[in-house]
């Protein structure tokens, strides 16, 4: 193995991530100085770093530079990062602090909002499973509810407010409604989708074994159609998170979205801005969970 | 001779809308306890419907299927199925595929000890138990036969049917589960009804060989008896004349006297 050779290969391997690029970094470095392995586990970090770290960060940092300059000029209608930071900085600095009923961090509305999207996603998750496999399983469950779903899904979340408002005659209640009908549609469609695409086989090996329909729904239905049922949770968990803000600046509360619509009457501008962060952030998160969690439960389940 | 498992006039007709197809006429066979009967037949010719009809996954037009004086007609573990494609639950290792059947069918028979020892009991009948807490995507495809017929065995069948069982694997491995079969048909005396298009294989496994015709409307062509003493050794057998006589009578059967027609 000459080193010509190693220096060829390299940069196609680059690209690929921590995983792959850290054995053959560690051979390059041996082979070239003898260096100590904990030195070569150091720069294959140093790589990855460099690799997956700095391209997002520098673009950042070019695109607050643009908008600095962008509304750097004193008739500009929205603040520079410049003035956010001066003006908003309490909340980007301590998410969690408390200073009266209505005065906290950012971390803290967020949690009262994720309280709602937990529970309304929770009911959505377990009703949702519960429907698909129902319309997966039968198909006259399908032909009567199908199209009754099809154009429930269409109506945009904020449009259940009102009815919710009405029935509940709360808004805590009528938040978690409207999480739970924005997400619900997405985990059912990929439960009964999931559900429809069961292998014949395993379908034959749970009727030899005689398996009795609620076997049949834990040992078959739900392993095998585990990752169509995690891609409607992960849809439902972000339209979750889209509507939670959304439904918070109509209800009020200590929310995230109605922490918007207040810093919007107040026009505290850099707030808002900061908020959007935070959203972003915590939208990011959830998916980045939801995809985990599928990633532990269906190991083993795609190749057969 | 006692028939154990009956076949009786069975017929099998699909209808599509107004058009039908009809796949199986009047088939008729009478299976011994201990037996191995192999049925053999070009592609097309409705042997997987007439096992799916034994095993009940499909049922039969006209006809029925007795099995130990009682009729069937649903699928059940005393006619466990050994698939083609293994149809393992990937979710699951080797060792809970195995489990799940034995705790289905002896649940309320056997303690959670005994029921343990006998999945592992199983998986050492087919040199398995090695492997048990893999994964079926762990493991090879012989691998994955091996441990869809342990799972077959566990649930102590009356018969064991077998869908093509070595057709997706190589012939090396084809042949080392072959000898497992027979071993295993040697110690426990399994009645074993076996689907397959491989001539040697038939003659090699079984004690009678049932020939289909082409379909539409196969039927029974002929059944030759295969008088070998066992136990049988591939090698042995290859220049016995008995193997070798078998072995002409039935391709001449299939390619002959009822060649596959491609547009059938």
């Amino acid at each position: 193995m000459s080193v010509t050779a190693l220096k060829e290969a390299e940069p196609q391997r680059r690209p690929e991530g921590a995983g792959l690029t850290a054995a053959p970094a560690a051979k390059v470095v041996r082979l070239k100085t003898a260096r100590p392995p904990a030195t070569a586990r150091l720069m294959a970090a140093v790589r990855w770093t460099a690799v997956s770290v700095l391209p997002p960060v520098i673009v950042t940092a070019l695109l607050l530079l643009v908008w600095e300059m962008l509304c750097a000029s004193p008739t500009a209608t929205l603040p520079p990062p410049s003035r956010i930071w001066l003006e908003a900085r309490d909340l980007i600095v301590d998410p969690f602090f408390v200073s009266g009923p209505q005065d906290i961090g950012l971390g803290l509305r967020v949690l009262v909002s994720l309280q709602r999207v937990a529970v309304g996603f929770g009911l959505a998750a377990v009703v949702g499973v519960l429907l698909g496999a129902l319309i997966g399983q039968s198909v006259w469950a399908m032909r009567g509810l199908d199209p009754l779903f099809q154009m429930l899904r269409t109506v945009p979340p904020l449009a259940w407010l009102p009815l919710a408002l009405a029935a509940f005659r709360d808004s805590n209640p009528s938040a978690i409604f409207v999480i739970f009908i924005t997400a619900i549609w997405p985990i059912i469609i990929n439960t009964a989708v999931g559900i429809r695409n069961i292998p014949q086989d395993y379908r034959n090996v749970a009727q030899v074994l005689r398996l009795n329909p609620l076997e049949f729904f834990w040992k078959i239905m739900l392993p095998s159609a585990a990752p169509y049922i995690f891609t409607g949770l992960r849809i439902g968990v972000g339209l979750s998170w889209l509507a939670i803000v959304a439904a918070e600046m109509l209800t009020g509360g200590v929310g995230i979205g109605f922490f918007i619509w207040d810093a919007w009457n107040s026009s505290r501008l850099p707030d808002i801005i900061v908020a959007l962060v935070y959203i972003g952030v915590v939208g990011f998160v959830l998916d980045r969970l939801v995809a985990g969690l599928a990633g532990i439960v269906t190991r083993g389940t795609a190749a057969s | 001779m006692p028939a154990y498992l009956e076949l009786s006039q069975i017929g099998k007709t699909f209808s599509r809308g107004a058009a039908t197809t009809e796949v199986l006429r009047e088939v008729t066979l009478d299976i011994a306890k201990g037996e191995y009967i192999s049925i053999i037949g070009h592609s097309g010719c409705g042997k997987s419907t007439l096992l799916n009809i034994v095993a009940g996954l499909t049922t039969a037009t006209t006809g029925g299927v007795i099995l130990d004086g009682r009729e069937v007609n649903s699928p059940g573990p005393d006619r466990a199925v050994v698939f083609q494609n293994h149809s393992l639950l990937p979710w699951l290792t080797v060792y809970d595929n195995v489990r799940l059947a034995v705790d289905k069918v002896f649940s309320g028979t056997r303690s959670r000890a005994e029921r343990h020892a006998w999945t592992l009991h199983n998986l050492e009948l087919v040199q398995m138990a090695h492997a048990k807490d893999k994964r079926p995507a762990e493991v090879s495809g012989g691998m994955k036969q091996r441990v869809g017929i342990a799972r077959a065995l566990a649930m102590e069948p009356k018969v064991l049917l077998l869908d093509e069982p070595f057709g997706a694997l190589d012939a090396l491995t084809r042949a080392h589960l072959q000898d497992s079969v027979m071993q295993i048909h040697a110690t426990l005396g399994n009645t074993i009804l076996m689907i397959t298009h491989d001539v040697d294989e038939a003659v090699l496994l079984s004690d009678r060989i049932v020939m289909m015709t082409n379909g539409p409307s196969a039927y029974v062509g002929e059944v030759l008896e295969v008088d070998l003493a066992r136990p049988r050794k591939r090698l042995e057998l290859v220049a016995n004349p008995t193997y070798l006589k078998a072995r002409e009578a039935v391709l001449k059967f299939l390619h002959e006297r009822h060649r596959f027609v491609e547009a059938a």
